[in-house]
């Protein structure tokens, strides 16, 4: 049996999702084990230290560092207000003194008499983190934060930009090979997550962040489309603190490319169901994928047993072999999906002239076309 | 060169006692293994290789699993044991002991490598001898803060705040000179409370190597609780000389004994290893100065991954020898490919390609390899389109370390009434493609090509040697390996590298300078190795003539006035010249090399090159 080279995309129907809902830095954590919780639930929370403005003070009262603590009007640890004097010279015969303000808000925190400098700490100021997905709190990681669980669908995506959302699905295109134009999103889809399905043009996207959509899924988009709503080309796929406005999922790759069959049939059978939404995507070493995370509380036990009969069944994950679903990730036939037919053992010649492993992928009425295993991913379920 | 070990690490044998060599690198994705042994006349050869993958992420979490997957597999192809019963490198009981080895080495850059922030008073002087202490050692510069960047203090403390550094060194001031400003930098540094990668029981290691007057000062300043603060002699002593020999050493300790430390596994491997495990890229740096320093020769080194492209060189601008690295984060060929695109503009990288191409397709295909990193070019249009993209990641990467790589800055020149005239100064780059001897090639789209013409043309194209250079590429990316067994076995280091590590591809001439297409650029004659050739090149032209491996041929190049192949614009050089896999390339394209504005004659122009080159055989 061999192994896929690139690991493939989760489209699972139902599964039990976790997700660990972490501080940046050590703080309280406000929920306990077995409280249910909503998306927008803050769950835990700390405050971080302020920002921190140096001043030059010797130099702003015309002294050396070392007479600085007998001009100082604040001992250190005391909190100051801006523009609130801090340190006065002493000037000559009582004339001519000079005052240094403060110049922000905070404690004073050191003052050097080595250098001159002095040190105004900010306020401090909250870091919350919220449960992002509704759920049950599993366990708590004491100052650290949470996981919470839930049975969800679970589809990620190829890449995406912007951060976590949670809002009701909406469906705008009515099949996988549609592409997501402007006319099709209207006002009544603020805060919905947006379902297309080929390509989203640049009008779709502007359009979506007009009514306040809080995110758009699809299968594809052009570069060119991305860099225009972004502002800038994107060197490297490190994304999720984009602020603009808009959180966007491609689930295939980019161009014009149609949503997976059982990624569209799996997001629009969930249409007004609510779902969380992540765009961060990091390739790199720890690889993460943007994901669209549906719960399943409160489903019609029938349509959840019909959605869990989509699944294909009896395949080990990760594992390529004759009758795999696979979908080709490189041009020329980038975006095909089919089946595997044939894994040769020896290295073939590619057009290209390198020698690589490869398999043959049978495609529904085009036959069967050589491609390197490289060149494949797993459709996982 | 290599740190001393620390006391975690055993002490290697004496040189004459080393026959068997295992060498691991552990990369981010692989470890590779390599088995050196020596040969009944007493060379040393690499015999086996093997790799698995890396192993320092969940779920094993101890780096040592792949490296003893990676060393059973040289286990099972040499049929020589070399793990114990236990899972511990095996070592030779005796002389004639078929089993084991003498000596085990390895290099890390396993979960991201050594990543740093660097700290001066100067940008241009103290910051970046820094820099290049950093860099010189293997380290990824995550920032360089300086009191001159342009930034305000407040901007510069959320920056040293944002990154998550595994160390921090900070310079400034000569010995005896202002401390006030180098304090100040400390001042601002601490309070920010940098936070280390590896969780908050660890202190952040600081290194000071500035104004030996500032140290009590500093460290007061670093005195409290979360930094572990260590003091070397500084590393701009006088602003006419760079001491960067302490500062590496410092961090090359600190490396294993806080950075590796924490990383999982790496204590057991550290036990097990001979010499200390040094971050990769330092490796690569040791193995390419110890070729120069033992040849005499001028040597770059470049090695362009799927993120980052290194590059390394060592001229001799004045007598001595200097090394420099620079690491050109985010120029790479998977992860970074889309930003070479946004870098060089999709035009410089299309000025490369003979074939018509459509730019709005390209960018889709460009972010889709950024987006499945792993994926290779099935047909021969995406190949040429990838090293187009090589091609000018390569050339920005040569370009940032021709500007780092220079003489001091900051200090006074001494001019004579002679030097009146002459527009020299201080800060201007050591990297003399004239005077370069010898360029390596190693990473995959370089080390993988489909045939070795490609390679050679990659190389000339974006690094524009000139005059004579020999071309090789580093055959399975063994220089790390090499680097470290260089420290304990010089003479080894070098036979392998000579014999098993580098495939000489060839020699380029390039004549320098510039005329109108057509004109006369250089004759030549050359004889030897089977060669019996003489001719005219115009400008514009490249040729390749086949000279293999082993084969040595003389060749006297005439170029014409204005144009120079070493000797002087118009003096005529003759040389011995060295065949490899490719041959002999005499590149009358002319320095700095330029491409027609004209879509349709830039295109003609690069099949002419393709096909003399044979770069694309049907």
């Amino acid at each position: 049996m061999a192994k896929a080279y690139t690991p493939g995309l989760k489209v699972s129907a139902r599964t039990r999702h976790r997700v660990r809902r972490l501080l940046p830095v050590p703080g309280e954590v406000r929920v306990k084990v077995g409280d249910r919780v909503e998306a927008s639930t803050v769950v835990a929370e700390t405050f971080t230290e302020g920002d921190l403005m140096p001043m030059k003070l010797a130099a702003l009262l015309g002294c050396t560092p070392k007479e600085l603590p007998s001009m100082l009007l604040k001992k250190v640890g005391d909190t100051v207000k801006k523009d609130e004097p801090i340190a006065r010279s002493k000037g000559i015969f009582g004339f001519g003194k000079t005052e240094a303000k403060a110049a922000a808000d905070g404690t004073l925190e050191s003052v050097s008499e080595s250098s001159g400098l002095a040190i105004i700490r900010g306020e401090k100021f909250p870091i919350r983190v919220l449960a992002y997905m509704p759920g049950t709190v599993v366990e708590v990681l004491p100052h650290e934060g949470v996981i919470i669980e839930n049975e969800a669908s679970l589809v990620q995506g190829i890449f995406g930009i912007g951060g976590e959302v949670f809002g009701p699905i909406v469906l705008a295109c009515k099949s996988r090979d549609e592409e997501l134009h402007e006319d099709s999103l209207t006002p009544a889809m603020k805060g919905s997550v947006v379902i297309g399905g080929a390509r989203m043009s640049a009008a779709a996207v502007r359009r979506a962040r007009e009514v306040g959509a809080a995110a758009v899924i699809s299968g594809g988009m052009d570069d060119q489309d991305l860099r225009d709503f972004l502002g800038y080309d994107l060197g490297v796929a490190i994304t999720g603190s984009e602020k603009t406005g808009l959180t966007l999922v491609i689930t295939e790759g980019f161009g014009d490319i149609a949503m997976a069959r059982r990624t569209f049939a799996l997001l629009a059978a969930h249409a007004g169901r609510g779902a969380s939404v992540n765009g961060a995507t990091q390739i790199r070493a720890g690889v993460m994928r943007p994901e669209i995370v549906v719960p399943l509380d409160g489903m019609d036990p029938a349509k959840l047993a019909g959605l869990e009969a989509a699944k294909d069944a009896g395949r080990e994950a990760g594992s390529l072999e004759i009758g795999t679903l696979v979908r080709v990730i490189r041009d020329p036939h980038f975006g095909v999906i089919g089946t595997v037919a044939a894994l040769p053992e020896k290295p073939a010649v590619l057009g290209s002239g390198s020698k690589a492993r490869v398999l043959e992928v049978a495609i529904e009425n085009a036959g069967n076309v050589t491609i390197p295993r490289a060149n494949v991913e797993l459709i996982e379920g | 060169m290599s740190s001393p070990a620390p006391a975690s690490t055993r002490t290697p044998p004496a040189p004459d006692r080393i026959k068997v060599v295992v060498a691991t690198d552990c990369g981010s994705t692989t470890t590779k293994a390599i088995l050196i042994q020596q040969q009944p006349d007493g060379s040393y050869r690499q015999t086996h290789r093997g790799e698995a993958p890396t192993t320092v992420e969940e779920p094993f979490a101890d780096v040592t699993i792949g490296v003893l997957n990676s060393v059973t597999e040289l286990e099972e192809l040499s049929g020589r044991r070399l793990v114990t019963d236990d899972g511990q490198i095996l070592r030779r009981a005796s002389a004639d002991d078929p089993n084991g080895c003498d000596v085990y080495i390895s290099t890390s850059s396993a979960g991201g490598g050594l990543q740093m922030m660097v700290a001066g008073v100067v940008k241009q002087m103290t910051a970046e001898s820094a820099k290049r202490a950093a860099l010189g050692a293997g380290a990824i510069v995550m920032d360089t803060i300086a009191a001159n960047d342009n930034r305000k203090p407040h901007e510069q403390i959320q920056r040293i705040r944002e990154l998550r550094p595994d160390m921090v060194l900070i310079s400034g001031g000569t010995d005896g000179g202002d401390s006030k400003k180098v304090v100040e930098l400390a001042e601002l540094i601490a309070p920010a409370k940098p936070r280390p990668r590896f969780g908050s029981e660890y202190r952040l290691p600081i290194i000071f190597a500035g104004n030996k007057d500032a140290a009590p000062a500093v460290r007061k300043v670093f005195d409290g609780p979360g930094f572990d603060l260590a003091v070397v002699d500084n590393l701009r002593p006088v602003l006419e000389y760079e001491n960067l020999g302490p500062a590496r050493e410092k961090i090359h300790d600190v490396f294993l004994e806080h950075v590796m430390a924490h990383a999982p596994g790496y204590d057991k491997l550290i036990s097990w290893a001979d010499a200390p495990i040094m971050p990769t890229p330092g490796a690569v740096g040791d193995i390419l100065q110890e070729i120069a320093r033992q040849r005499g020769i001028n040597a770059v080194g470049v090695d362009i991954g799927g993120a980052t492209t290194d590059v390394f060189s060592v001229f001799t601008p004045a007598g001595a020898p200097v090394f420099n690295r620079t690491v050109s984060a985010n120029l790479g060929m998977s992860y970074s490919i889309s930003n070479v695109c946004a870098e060089a503009g999709m035009a410089n990288v299309l000025r490369w390609v003979h074939i018509e191409m459509d730019e709005r397709e390209l960018r889709n295909r460009v972010k889709n390899k950024m987006i499945r990193p792993t994926t290779i070019p099935q047909t021969r249009e995406a190949l040429i389109f990838e090293q187009a993209v090589a091609r000018e990641a390569l050339r920005l990467a040569y370009v940032q370390h021709k500007d780092f790589a220079t003489t001091l800055k900051g200090v006074q020149q001494q001019r004579t009434v002679g030097d009146a005239f002459s527009q020299k100064e201080a800060g201007q780059s050591i990297v003399d493609n004239m005077k370069l001897d010898l360029l390596v090639a190693s990473g995959g789209v370089l080390s993988h090509a489909p045939q070795m013409e490609q390679t050679a043309a990659m190389l000339i194209d974006s690094f524009e040697p000139e005059g004579f250079t020999e071309l090789a590429k580093d055959s399975i990316f063994m220089m790390p390996h090499l680097g470290v067994l260089a420290s304990v076995h010089a003479k080894a280091a070098m036979e392998v590298f000579e014999r098993d590590c580098l495939i000489l591809l060839g020699t380029s001439i390039a004549a320098k300078g510039i005329t109108k297409p057509g004109k006369s650029c250089f004759s030549y004659t050359i004889n030897g190795g089977g060669l019996s050739e003489r001719g005219e090149m115009k400008f514009g032209e490249i040729k390749l003539l086949r000279l293999g491996a082993g084969q040595t041929a003389r060749a006297e190049i005439t170029p014409e006035r204005g144009f120079d192949v070493g000797a002087g614009p118009g003096k005529p050089m003759s040389r011995e010249v060295r065949g490899g896999t490719v041959g002999i390339v005499l590149d009358a394209r002319g320095r700095p090399l330029s491409l027609p504005d004209d879509p349709t004659q830039r295109r003609a122009t690069i099949a002419r090159w393709v096909k003399a080159l044979e770069l694309y055989p049907d």
